[in-house]
């Protein structure tokens, strides 16, 4: 299968090992990975802030840069549902854009949402294995933060699933688990007191949860969390399934807090 | 609005009116000062979350997989209704007239209290007991009936708490959310000359005893009204404490006050609506009480008021209604579930949105009643997490008309300068593959210098706002596309 990765402008900057953990995964399960270069972002910024002609053209670009893809794949729930929800709103009346549009809205899917519904992935069967002791097998307790724009796409518990065909991993939940991190781009920034109380709360349900592991799948979700957990003094991994998943199957190493698996 | 509350308004913290601020409004100190009040902290999570998952867990126990279908129906009757206003709302005045009522029609605020003064006013009444409703509070009527000399007492338990307590209601459904037990039993003492209890059951009967000697003495009832019945001409309203039958059944005049969104063309329509409101409201199968009333006492009755009045309330509904982008806030059946559903307004509580609606839908229609640029923080405020569309049982796309209103502010220059400029700035950064790559590059670069262990402490510019609650991750020292490079080479 031939899949083209979007790796969404915070993966990009922030998570560059996430986009890696993908495309490798990717491989691994024999699809052909390839990387449109001119691809920045999807316009979510833009749309969200409200200035809708720039959203416009970021979702044009995207179509554009896109267009020879036969399927689309992003490690971000967030970017994903920008183009499911809004880029049908954006161009539906545009003639040059509003069909190839749908096309493109078609062929996009969440990283997660890709492994398990299009190629069915079974990674027992792959012998996937992400705990400690020298076999992977000593439970890890991880945790998994719901990134709200999964809601959008319709997705409820698909990387828990995928968590669970994942040996050496001890899924706990978390608490409020729907509730949103506070992240929401310029509301992070504009109303940091909402925000920062959002937060704190998010991460005092994850150190409820006891884990030592927080699987976030979604690269505004992991700087919001993480900086968070950080500010607090709290030794929690982040890490996106991507990475998980890469190194449960031995293709990138073990890396961030070795001594939680040991 | 163009309605002036001259009287006296129960105050905020910071000495401003809870729910008629003065203009612009500035959310900030009010959202800080409920955040940093750990007993609203406690309660508000508790109980906005406690209803929240009630709401899940029953809808799903109830209508499973069905639930969806249900509120896409729900919501298509209301869109229905309104994109026909005209048509039913003519139907309606019709139907009610018929069966004895009289209806009136008030452009805002102040013309509704006025129509219910004259009536007061006309009939000598003096004394009016009053069943819960936003749209009054709205028009801020309690006030107004007093300053003419009418005792007006609130009746729904949690309201006439607020009232003795010079307090307003900060949910639409729950007015005293903020408040416990404790408060409740000083306002008590304070007003009732009660003996100091924080018995719950004891409370009640406190507050039952002093209602029910008012109840026998009122002329006047006043009730809101939770659904118009386009084919009948009747009124519905759902309480939970039986006070609204009391309120619309005792006194001799009967007035409702209610907007004019709130039509629905039948009695089976109603139904659909009626499943959807109490589960989504209080995770009740239905509300205790639910009164479908049309017209006044018939001759062979026992009770009833001799007179029944509907004041129609438009107050800028029909503003909001000529927008056909905007126009599907107006589907809202105030059940408070995306309120409920709101990490905001769980943090925030009601009275930081400085408005008589508050949470998700507040946060839409309070800026299109009172004007975009009296209200720039309440679309912005939000972290669009999609929770409260899930919530709505009518489908209102909350997040979406939240961009919509972020959009009108900016192309109206109602967002500052400088917040514009930053947004062109960015846009033309992510338009452009050069461009992108060498402000990456800068931003890269200068956040890596700025961070230590990993982390920014304290950012400058733009992100200071991160780093007042939160340190930001520094970027990785190489983006993913130089690994690429190396991957495919």
């Amino acid at each position: 299968m031939k899949v083209s990765l979007f790796v969404t402008c915070l993966t990009d900057t922030f998570y560059p090992r996430v986009g890696e953990a993908v495309v490798r995964v990717l491989e691994h399960l024999g699809c052909e990975v390839d990387f449109p270069a001119a691809q920045t972002c999807c316009g979510q910024p833009m749309f969200n802030t409200g200035c809708h002609a720039d959203a416009r053209d970021l979702a044009k670009r995207m179509i554009d840069v896109f267009e020879q893809s036969e399927i689309v794949v992003t490690p971000s729930g967030s970017c994903c549902a920008m183009i499911r929800d809004y880029y049908h709103e954006l161009l539906h009346d545009d003639p040059a854009y509003a069909e190839r549009c749908t096309k493109f809205v078609k062929k996009t899917y969440e990283f997660a949402e890709f492994l398990l519904n299009v190629m069915k992935v079974d990674l027992k069967r792959q012998k996937c294995k992400w705990g400690g002791g020298a076999d992977g097998n000593v439970p890890i307790k991880t945790t998994y933060h719901y990134s709200c724009h999964l809601r959008g796409l319709g997705m409820t518990n698909e990387a828990v699933r995928l968590l669970e065909q994942i040996g050496g991993i001890d899924y706990v939940p978390l608490n409020k688990t729907e509730q949103c991190c506070g992240f929401g781009g310029t509301f992070a920034v504009k109303y940091p007191e909402i925000s920062g109380s959002m937060v704190r709360d998010k991460i005092g349900c994850v150190k409820d949860t006891g884990a030592s592991v927080l699987v976030c799948n979604d690269g505004g979700c992991a700087l919001n969390i993480t900086g968070a957990m950080h500010r607090a003094g709290m030794p929690i991994t982040t890490k996106h399934i991507a990475e998980i998943i890469a190194e449960g199957l031995g293709l990138m190493p073990m890396e961030q807090r070795r001594e939680a698996r040991q | 609005m163009s309605d002036h509350h001259e009287h006296p308004v129960a105050l905020s913290k910071d000495g401003q009116s809870i729910l008629f601020p003065s203009l612009p409004y500035d959310m900030h100190a009010r959202a800080e000062a409920f955040i940093a009040d750990e007993h609203i902290q406690t309660y508000v999570n508790r109980a906005t979350l406690g209803r929240d998952n009630g709401r899940k867990a029953f809808t799903k126990q109830i209508f499973g997989d069905r639930h969806n279908d249900l509120r896409l129906l729900a919501g298509r009757i209301k869109q229905h209704t309104l994109d026909n206003l005209d048509y039913y709302l003519e139907q309606f005045i019709d139907n009610a007239e018929k069966s004895g009522a009289k209806v009136h029609f008030a452009a805002d605020a102040k013309e509704a209290n006025a129509i219910c003064l004259d009536i007061a006013r006309r009939e000598k009444l003096t004394a009016c007991v009053k069943s819960k409703s936003m749209v009054t509070e709205e028009t801020h009527l309690v006030p107004e009936l007093e300053a003419i000399g009418v005792e007006a007492l609130e009746t729904d338990l949690g309201e006439f708490i607020l009232q003795i307590d010079n307090d307003a209601p900060s949910h639409i459904v729950t007015p005293m959310i903020h408040k416990d037990k404790t408060a409740v039993a000083r306002a008590f003492v304070r007003e009732l000359g009660a003996e100091y209890t924080e018995d719950p059951k004891e409370l009640t009967t406190i507050a039952r005893n002093y209602l029910r000697d008012k109840f026998r003495r009122a002329d006047l009832g006043i009730s809101g009204g939770n659904f118009l019945v386009a084919e009948t001409g009747s009124v519905v309203i759902c309480t939970n404490e039986g006070n609204g039958r009391f309120c619309t059944t005792a006194p001799r005049v009967h007035v409702a006050f209610v907007g004019i969104e709130k039509l629905v063309p039948t009695q089976m329509h109603l139904s659909v609506l009626l499943k959807l409101l109490a589960k989504h409201a209080t995770a009740q199968p239905l509300t205790v009480y639910t009164h479908i009333m049309t017209g006044p006492k018939r001759a062979a009755e026992h009770d009833g008021p001799e007179q029944m009045h509907f004041i129609l309330v438009d107050n800028g509904r029909t503003k909001i209604l000529a927008d056909p982008e905007y126009r599907e806030a107006l589907r809202c059946i105030r059940c408070g579930a995306c309120l409920n559903a709101c990490p905001v307004y769980r943090k925030t509580t009601g009275h930081a949105y400085g408005a008589v609606y508050s949470g998700p839908i507040g946060a839409v229609i309070t800026p299109l009643f009172k004007g975009l640029e009296n209200y720039k923080d309440l679309p912005n405020a939000s972290s669009l997490c999609g929770a409260c569309y899930e919530a709505c049982p009518v489908k209102i796309n909350l997040p979406e008309l939240l961009i919509k209103l972020r959009r009108d502010m900016l192309s109206g220059r109602v967002t500052k300068w400088h917040e514009r400029i930053m947004y062109k700035i960015g846009a033309i950064g992510l338009k452009s593959r050069f461009i992108y790559r060498v402000g990456g590059f800068f931003q890269r670069k200068m956040l890596r210098m700025l961070s230590k262990g990993g982390y920014i402490r304290k950012a400058p510019g733009p992100f200071k706002g991160w780093t007042i609650e939160r340190d930001l991750p520094a970027p990785a020292a190489k983006d993913f596309r130089s690994w690429w490079k190396r991957h495919k080479s």
